[in-house]
């Protein structure tokens, strides 16, 4: 049932390199609906009360001990859907709008669907390696043959606060900053078996692992090797080197899902993997790691507000989300992980629609800069209450999911140290500012001359609604996800728990 | 006074036995014009009977004349990946100026008898044999470099190959008779049990020195850093079906010795050079990496590649472990596949832009022959040991192997050349599918500019062929090569497989 999941998307993209050009993105299509189907059968008979479930477990490489090991439990089934949801926009926004070599383009946007899902469902530590590993090369394709060389000489977007980016060195830095992290944790994975196989057979089974238990002088080291790649993925603060460059290069509807679900994995990785593994090592780094996730907020939240271009002013948001998640994951105990789990599906959520609204602003202004934009509500309100939606739930007013997430983040905070609260509690405001600054620049203020203020047109309502439904549902009723995933939350969080006390 | 004849194993020595006889036909085939056409299809028979051979002996485990020789798994698999690149060798070069230049038979028969060096090489139990082997592969190989005759960086390259593979020879020879001196045998077993039984033998400095010279003398061979400045030369001068031949097939021979002398005879030693080596595999690992950063040419990349990639395989034999034999074999199992389909782009887009292989020939192709991209890109990717490819399964493994005998600092080496090496193998990537072509037709278009200097001859090279995209010859082996680079990335197991099979051949000696 897993292995249809993660297989579906590839198997999908395949087939459209076999039929008519014509038809490629409406296979591709039809492939992330499927996908989203099966996840929906998967969750109707998932119980969240059930551990792992759905278990796979087939010898890959029995000479190295390698298991195609998967399952799914409460953190990872919300991960899942919001992949196979986010992918379906994604793939509409393109095959409504054609791209060059649609076969190709296709194949790897569901080759990356594949490994992120992968990465979500593998139970084997080394098989979520390598779909971690698996994920960037589809992006780095994506990236680098449908992105754009932005700020150059030509481009009648450069401006002054935006340097030149060129699609080449842009992709050669995201894809150098990813690999530094996963080959160390590469070998970081391959030194947790071993030594916890401590002569015995070697097994890179992930609940192996963690009942065997690592001495806490190895899990010290190997800790950072995983959190190397983990930060890298988020990104987050300092590790967020490559993200400005890739961010302004990269093909709106792929840097949408990119944003939107693999920045989760490293999240995610720091609760399957190394809170229930290193359990000594992350109590130890607990204060090192709030510190990064509070740096990360914010910086984020500052960066964002001075930035113009519309994609950075996402993707440093993106970065105070993230340290928030990152600060709930270890506040280490039920609260902030439940509230991590939350945001950063209410952040994929969001983040889709905000990119092809981006995407759909650039249609219309011609350009992605806040400077020459503006006044777009008086003539599109129906786009304009779209992206106010978006925006109101970026800056978690009252009511919206994100509101709900956050504030188990900072109850969970609060309960480590009242400092932490008050200090990422500063990250919620400041969200507010540069998330109003976006939507006023682009909606209010007068309208420049000669622009063009179309309304969004049915088709593409069609594929963007439907996300900003599905982030108003989930403002109304956050306790399915909380309800859902809160044992395999509590259970992650547990063991480090019972460490620190 | 009786006389007792000796047992001759025939089966055992039957793949020397079918590669000197390929050897001698192909010879002899050159005299008669009406069979002398069908040179690389005599040349791929007798390759393809030796390979039978080998197969057949799967599971000898024997020792031949007196012990000179042990057939063995480690023997019989890195003699195959060797005889399985020659092959590809022959077909690369097919319609090759250096091929035609030298004279049809004398090419093979160069080759061939390179070949039958690294098969006895693959089997040496002796310093005898080791060094009779060692000089087989190497001389043959000298002269290959130098068949291009028309231009002058061939030449210089046999030149320099001679040179340095000579001064490489000599150190390990030298070193070959230190040990003897320290152990009084030849036989590597009797190296070893002589060492052991000597007394203060093992910690000698009569015995480190010869070991030293032997590890210098080998790394000359395989293009450790820092013994390695021939090799970018060397590379980008030959023949490129040369290139691709010495790249794969002298590494596959060289580490098969390299495993054998240090493990077996060098085996009570272990904790004596195992740092030594160390060394030499993270030095080589740093160089060639960042060597490779600077280059345009694709030959030289490969170069400095094939230095970092000797570094991680060495890394194998640090561990002295089987599990390090069994990493190092898969890795040069998986290093035979890319290398093969690199090096098979590298002669097509030669042939196409008048023997050109800089970095630049490949722009746009990725958009007009994504025949010819993708193995590039597959070839790349498992360089650069991204998953889903044999690459990343064999840099597991090592890493493994690594971690499991305490050599993590290796491992992390390892880890961080990887990482600097994206930064040439993924330029190739981004020059294949991210930038748009020079010219509108690339087929047609041969800049007379770039054309290498040529030293006599017409103003275009008659070996320009611009249809050599669609030359089975060329194509098979790059494809087959590029398919079983993701095929064992998915499904490792038969590699796996195959890898332990020349490691067990070494349970006697090794843990």
């Amino acid at each position: 049932m897993l292995s249809s999941i993660i297989w579906a998307p590839l198997v999908f993209g395949l087939i459209g390199l076999l039929v008519p050009k014509r038809l490629t993105p409406w296979v591709a299509a039809l492939g992330a609906v499927v996908t989203l189907g099966l996840s929906i059968g998967v969750l109707a008979g998932f119980d969240p009360d059930g551990g792992m479930q759905y278990v796979t477990d087939v010898s890959w490489i029995p000479g190295l001990g390698v298991d195609y090991s998967l399952g799914i439990d409460g953190v990872s089934i919300f991960l899942v859907l919001l992949t196979t949801i986010a992918w379906i926009p994604a793939i509409g926004f393109s095959a409504l709008r054609g791209t060059e070599r649609p076969a190709l383009f296709y194949l790897m946007l569901l080759a990356g669907e594949t490994s992120t899902l992968g990465a979500f469902l593998a139970q084997d530590l080394l098989l979520f390696v390598l779909f971690f590993d698996l994920m960037i090369v589809p992006f780095y394709f994506l990236f680098g043959i449908w992105g754009r060389d932005r700020g150059g000489e030509d481009d009648p977007e450069k401006s002054p606060g935006n340097g030149k980016v060129t699609v080449q060195s842009a992709t050669l830095k995201m894809i150098v900053f990813t690999l530094i992290g996963s080959l160390l944790m590469l070998v970081g994975a391959i030194a947790a078996a071993v030594i916890s196989a401590d002569g015995g057979e070697l097994t890179f089974s992930i609940q192996t692992i963690v009942a065997r238990g690592l001495p806490a002088g190895s899990q010290n080291w190997i800790f950072w090797f995983f959190a190397a790649a983990f930060l890298v993925k988020m990104p987050a603060f300092p590790l967020h080197g490559w993200m400005p460059d890739s961010y302004r290069a990269a093909p709106l509807p792929a840097l949408a899902v990119f944003s939107a679900v693999l920045s989760k994995v490293g999240a995610y990785g720091f609760l399957r993997v190394v809170l229930p593994m290193m359990p000594e090592a992350s109590d130890l780094f607990q204060t090192t790691m709030l510190v990064l996730a509070i740096c990360s907020i914010v910086y984020g939240s500052a960066m964002a507000f001075t930035k113009t271009d519309l994609r950075l002013v996402l993707g440093f948001s993106s970065v105070a989300q993230l340290g928030f998640i990152t600060a709930g994951i270890f506040a280490f105990n039920g609260s902030g992980a439940e509230g991590a789990v939350l945001q950063m599906v209410n952040h994929g959520l969001v983040v889709v629609p905000a990119f092809l609204i981006v995407a759909l602003i650039a249609e219309r202004t011609g350009s992605e800069e806040l400077g020459p934009m503006g006044g777009l509500a008086k003539k599109a309100p129906v786009f304009a209450v779209i992206f106010l939606i978006v925006t109101m739930a970026t800056l978690a007013i009252p009511a919206s999911g994100n509101f709900i997430g956050e504030f188990f983040i900072l109850n969970g905070l609060f309960q480590v140290d009242a400092a932490w609260a008050i200090v990422a509690s500063v990250g919620v405001a400041l969200a507010a500012f540069y998330a109003l600054r976006m939507y006023q620049l682009t909606m209010h203020n007068p309208l420049p001359e000669g622009s063009d203020t179309r309304e969004i047109s049915l088709r593409d309502a069609l594929v963007v609604i439907p996300m900003v439904a599905i982030v108003v549902v989930l403002a109304f009723c956050p306790q399915l996800i909380i309800h859902g995933s809160e044992p395999a939350v509590d259970s992650a969080v547990a063991v480090v728990k019972e460490v620190a006390q | 006074m009786s006389f007792d004849a000796p047992t001759i194993d025939y089966a055992g020595l039957s793949p020397i036995i079918a590669l000197t006889t390929g050897l001698l036909v192909i010879v002899l085939a050159a005299v008669f014009d009406s069979i002398k056409r069908f040179g690389p299809a005599l040349a791929l028979l007798a390759y393809a009977v030796t390979a039978g051979c080998l197969i057949w002996q799967w599971d000898a485990n024997i020792d031949l004349v007196s012990g000179a020789l042990r057939l063995d798994g480690l023997a019989v698999t890195l003699s195959l990946l060797a005889v399985i690149s020659a092959a590809v060798a022959v077909l690369l070069a097919i319609g090759d100026p250096s091929e035609t230049q030298a004279g049809r038979s004398d090419w093979l028969a160069l080759l061939t008898g390179s070949l039958l060096g690294m098969v006895i090489l693959a089997q040496a139990t002796s310093m005898l044999t080791f060094f009779i082997g060692l000089e087989l592969l190497s001389i043959p190989l000298y002269a290959l470099c130098g068949t291009n005759l028309r231009r002058r960086e061939s030449l210089e390259s046999g030149l320099k190959y001679l040179i340095v593979g000579s001064v490489g020879s000599a150190t390990l020879l030298y070193g070959l008779a230190m040990i003897y001196g320290a152990s009084g045998a030849t036989g590597f077993q009797a190296i070893a049990d002589g060492l052991q039984a000597g007394d203060g033998m093992l910690t000698d400095s009569l015995t480190l020195v010869g070991v030293g010279m032997v590890a210098v003398g080998l790394a000359f061979k395989v293009s450790i850093a820092p013994f390695h400045q021939w090799t970018p030369d060397v590379y980008q001068g030959a023949p490129t079906p040369v290139t691709a031949f010495m790249a794969v097939a002298t590494k596959a021979a060289a580490f098969a010795i390299f495993i054998r002398f240090f493990l077996v005879a060098l085996g009570p030693l272990a904790d004596q050079w195992d740092v030594m080596l160390a060394a030499l595999a993270a030095l080589s690992i740093v160089v060639g990496n960042v060597g490779a950063l600077a280059q345009t040419s694709l030959k030289r990349m490969l170069g400095y590649s094939g230095v970092a990639q000797a570094g991680y395989m060495l890394a194998g034999i640090v561990t002295a472990t089987q599990a390090g034999v069994n990493a190092l074999v898969f890795y040069l199992a998986a290093y035979v596949a890319m290398n093969v389909a690199a090096f098979g782009i590298v002669v097509i887009r030669e042939r196409q832009s008048g023997f050109s292989d800089d970095i630049s020939t490949l722009r746009g192709l990725g958009r007009e022959k994504p025949s010819l991209a993708w193995p590039l890109t597959i070839a790349m990717l498992a360089l650069a040991g991204l998953p889903p490819t044999a690459g990343f399964i064999g840099k597991l493994y090592l890493i493994e192997a690594l971690v499991d005998s305490d050599w993590t600092w290796l491992a992390v080496m390892i880890a961080i050349g990887t990482m600097i090496s994206l930064g040439y193998y993924l330029r190739v990537v981004a020059t294949l599918w991210m930038s748009p072509a020079d010219q509108t037709d690339t087929d047609a278009a041969i800049d007379t500019a770039a054309l290498p200097p040529q030293i006599a001859g017409a103003q275009v090279d008659p070996f320009v062929d611009p249809q050599a995209d669609r030359r089975w010859y060329l194509l098979a082996p790059v494809i087959i090569a590029s398919a079983a680079a993701i095929f064992f990335g998915v499904i490792p197991q038969p590699l796996v497989e195959l890898a332990k099979h020349a490691g067990d051949a070494l349970s006697v000696w090794v843990p």
